[in-house]
C-alpha cells in the first residue's frame, strides 16, 4: 500500500502522487518543540529577569522543560520510513535544509538546559548524597550512587561556590532564551520555507511558531503546576495537615494570576501575527487565494475558526481578563488555550495539505484511531497519545531527583 | 607568563591556526566531477501535447522498468486529461496515473456531454528535473542530488524517509516507493539514458509525445525544438528552472 493512502480521502483532481504525508506526529512534533521553548522562557523570567513572584513556577518549568525536552524529536522518529537512519540528520548533515539544522540547534540546546538544570540543583545533589552516607539498604545505596554521579565530583557548596552557581544559571537561562527562539523558529522555518505550499510559504511563520510556542508552554506549565499543586493539596487535606493545604492555594494563586498577565501578552503577540497573515493573504489574494479561501473558510472553518480562534483563543483570553482570577476558571482557560494551539498545528501542518498543489482539489486526512497496524499506530491517534504521555513520565522520573515542586514555603531560600 | 603576555599568544596562535582553515575551499563531491571533466551532456525533455492521445502506454513501461507496481496509484509519470467546458468549467483527472488509458466519459464522477466540451487534451507529466530544484535543497542528509549532466537522483540507502522532498515539489513528481519506503521519483531513466538508450516511456509513447536530448548539443532534435519553437515550462514562478519543457501548453494546465 503506498504511505499516506491508509489515510487520506482524495476529492476532485489532485496529482497522482499527493498524499497527505505529514500527519499527526508532524503536528506533534511543533506541539512539542513549542512547549519546550514556552516552558523555558517561563524559567527564565525568573532566572534572568527576576521575576521572583513566579519562582516557584520557575524551578518547575526548567526541569519540565528537559522532560519535554526529550520528548519533542520522538514524533520524528515515530514519523520517518526509514527511522533507523535517523542519525544520518546528526552524521550528515545537508545544511540547505531546515531540518539537518535540527541536529544542532537540537543539541546545543539540551546541553544548556542540562547544565542549567544541573547548576541549579548541584546543591541538592551534594546535599542527598551527604545525608545518605552511613544509611543501610538497597534503596539508599543505590540513591546515593546515583546522587553521587549527579553531583559530578563537585562538592563544594560553600557560599562562594553557590554563589558562582547562580551566576552560571543567569547566564545559562540568558543564552538559553535565544537558542529557544531559535529551536522553535526553525521549526517555523521548516514549514515557512516551503515555496510548493501556498498555505505554510511566509517569511512570518517562524515568529507565528514562535509566539504560540511562548503561548503554549506557558499554558502548559501553568497547567500541571495547578494539577500537581491541587493534587498535594487534596493528598494533605486527607492527612488533616489542614495548614499545609491552605498555604499551597496561597501560592498557586499569586504565581497563576502573575503568570497569566505573561500567558495574554503572548496570547495577542501570536494571534496580531495569525490575523496579519490571514489578512494579507486575502488583500493581496495571490493566485493560490482561491483555494486557500476555499479550505479555510469553507473546509476547515470549523477547525479554524470555533477551535483554534474562538475556543482556543477567545474565550481563553476573556476568562483570563476577567479580574478575579481563581484557579478553576485558570484551568479551564489553559486547558483552551493548549486545545488552541494544538488546533493551531493541526491547522497549518494538516490544512496545509488539504488542498492539491493543483489547486484543483483537496484531501483530507482521517487520522487512524485504532492501531490494526504499525503504520496506523505511529500516525494514528495512539502514537500521539504516546508521545503526549511521554514528557509527564519523564518528568515524574526526574523530580525524583530534582525535585521541582515544593509545597512548603522554605524561608531560607 | 603575564596576562597580556597570555592574551597576545593566544589571540597569535589562532590567527595562524585560522590561516589554513581559510586557505581550504570545500568542494562538494560534483563539484569535483565537474573540475575534472567538464561533462558534455545536459539532459532536457521535450513533450509534444499536441501529439499526446492519453493511451497511458508511458506510464505503464515506466512502472515496468522501474518496478513500481501497476496496481498502486503513484507513478514516476503520469497523464493528465483536461476538459474546458463551454461554460469555462475546467475538469481535470488523472485516474491510475493516466496508466489505463481514459475510456471513460466521467471527470471526478461527473459524466460529460462531448456537446459542452470547448477543449480538451491531455498533458504527459514527469520530474521537471530542476535547475534550481527544492527537493535537493531541503533533503536534511543529501540524500538526494543533482548529477553533473542534470539529472536529480536518490540514494535510495541514505533516504531517511521523511517526506520533506516530497513537501517541497511543486509538480507533486514525488512519492514513498510502495516496496522500499524512501523517496521516489523519474529519473529520466538514468540507468538507460547514461548506456545511450532512450527513456522508457520515450520508447514506448506510439506518437512521438515524448522526446529527451542533450541540451548541450545544438544538433540535438530537442534542443532545436527549445531554440527554435514555442516552448514553456510548468510553474516558473517557482523559480525552479524545469528542463522539461512543453509544446502547446494551455493557461488551464496545473
Amino acid at each position: 500500500m503506498v504511505h499516506g493512502a491508509e489515510w487520506t480521502t482524495k476529492e476532485l483532481f489532485t496529482y497522482p502522487n499527493e498524499y497527505i504525508y505529514w500527519t499527526i506526529q508532524i503536528v506533534m512534533y511543533p506541539l512539542m518543540t513549542g512547549f519546550v521553548a514556552g516552558a523555558f522562557v517561563l524559567s527564565s523570567l525568573y532566572h534572568v529577569f527576576g521575576q521572583k513572584d513566579i519562582k516557584d513556577l520557575a524551578k518547575f518549568s526548567l526541569v519540565f522543560s528537559f522532560a519535554l525536552l526529550i520528548v519533542a524529536p520522538m514524533p520524528l522518529l515515530f514519523h520517518l520510513q526509514q527511522p533507523q537512519r535517523n542519525t544520518e540528520v546528526f552524521f550528515t548533515p545537508h545544511f540547505t535544509s531546515a531540518i539537518a539544522a535540527f541536529g544542532m540547534v537540537y543539541l546545543i540546546y539540551m546541553m544548556i538546559v542540562a547544565a542549567e538544570v544541573w547548576f541549579v540543583y548541584r546543591k541538592h545533589f551534594v546535599e542527598q548524597a551527604i545525608a545518605l552516607i552511613g544509611k543501610g539498604g538497597l534503596i539508599n545505596f543505590v540513591n546515593r550512587l546515583i546522587f553521587n554521579l549527579l553531583t559530578l565530583g563537585a562538592y563544594d557548596i560553600g557560599e562562594q561556590a553557590v554563589h558562582k552557581d547562580e551566576k552560571l544559571i543567569k547566564v545559562l537561562a540568558g543564552i538559553g532564551i535565544p537558542v529557544a527562539f531559535f529551536l522553535h523558529g526553525y521549526a517555523g522555518f521548516i514549514f515557512g520555507s516551503v515555496k510548493a505550499n501556498a498555505l505554510w510559504t511566509t517569511p512570518l511563520m517562524p515568529i507565528i511558531f514562535i509566539m504560540s510556542a511562548v503561548v503554549s508552554g506557558v499554558a502548559l506549565c501553568m497547567v500541571t503546576y495547578i494539577v500537581i499543586m491541587e493534587w498535594k493539596k487534596f493528598r494533605a487535606k486527607k492527612k488533616h495537615e489542614d495548614q499545609v493545604s491552605v498555604e499551597i492555594k496561597g501560592a498557586e494563586v499569586d504565581v497563576i494570576r502573575k503568570t497569566s498577565k505573561y500567558l495574554i501578552a503572548a496570547m495577542i503577540a501570536a494571534m496580531t501575527l495569525e490575523m496579519l497573515d490571514l489578512v494579507f493573504r486575502g488583500y493581496t489574494a495571490m493566485k493560490s487565494w482561491d483555494i486557500l479561501r476555499s479550505v479555510i473558510y469553507g473546509k476547515d472553518f470549523f477547525n479554524i475558526f470555533v477551535l483554534q480562534y474562538l475556543c482556543g483563543n477567545l474565550i481563553p483570553f476573556i476568562l483570563l481578563l476577567i479580574p478575579g482570577l481563581t484557579i478553576r476558571r485558570a484551568v479551564i482557560a489553559t486547558l483552551l488555550v493548549l486545545l488552541g494551539v494544538f488546533m493551531m498545528r493541526w491547522n497549518v501542518v494538516i490544512g496545509g495539505q488539504a488542498f492539491s498543489n493543483s489547486y484543483a482539489g483537496y484531501m483530507h486526512y482521517s487520522m487512524p484511531i485504532i492501531p490494526h497496524n504499525l503504520e496506523a499506530f505511529k500516525e494514528g491517534a495512539a502514537g500521539a497519545l504516546v508521545i503526549a504521555i511521554l514528557p509527564f513520565v519523564f518528568f515524574w522520573f526526574f523530580n525524583k531527583f530534582a525535585p521541582s515542586l515544593k509545597f512548603k514555603r522554605d524561608n531560607n531560600e | 607568563m603575564t596576562r597580556r603576555g597570555f592574551i597576545i599568544t593566544i589571540v597569535k596562535g589562532a590567527a595562524l591556526a585560522a590561516l589554513p582553515a581559510g586557505a581550504l575551499k570545500v568542494l562538494s563531491p560534483s563539484e569535483v566531477m565537474a573540475a575534472i571533466k567538464e561533462t558534455p551532456v545536459l539532459w532536457g525533455f521535450v513533450v509534444d501535447t499536441y501529439k499526446c492521445v492519453g493511451c497511458g502506454l508511458c506510464v505503464k513501461a515506466c512502472k515496468q522498468e522501474n518496478e513500481i507496481p501497476l496496481e498502486v496509484p503513484v507513478s514516476r509519470t503520469w497523464v493528465e486529461r483536461y476538459i474546458i467546458l463551454k461554460d469555462g468549467r475546467v475538469l481535470i483527472d488523472s485516474p491510475h496515473a493516466g496508466a489505463n488509458g481514459f475510456t471513460s466519459q466521467k471527470v471526478n464522477n461527473i459524466e460529460v456531454n462531448p456537446e459542452n466540451i470547448a477543449k480538451a487534451f491531455f498533458v504527459p507529466k514527469l520530474c521537471n528535473q530542476c535547475e534550481n530544484p527544492p527537493c535537493v535543497q531541503v533533503c536534511p542528509v543529501g540524500a538526494t542530488y543533482k548529477t553533473t549532466d542534470g539529472v536529480i537522483l536518490i540514494d535510495r540507502k541514505w533516504c531517511i524517509g521523511c517526506g520533506y522532498c516530497i513537501q517541497s515539489c511543486p509538480y507533486g513528481a514525488r512519492f514513498f516507493n510502495p516496496i522500499l519506503r524512501v523517496a521516489e521519483k523519474c529519473t529520466f531513466c538514468y540507468h538507460r539514458i547514461s548506456q545511450g538508450m532512450k527513456t522508457a516511456c520515450v520508447d514506448a509513447c506510439p506518437f512521438g509525445a515524448r522526446q529527451i536530448g542533450n541540451l548541450k548539443d545544438r544538433n540535438d532534435p530537442v534542443t532545436k525544438i527549445i531554440q527554435n519553437e514555442r516552448v514553456s515550462v510548468l510553474k516558473d514562478a517557482f523559480g525552479t528552472k524545469p528542463q522539461v519543457y512543453y509544446i502547446g501548453m494551455d493557461e488551464n494546465v496545473r
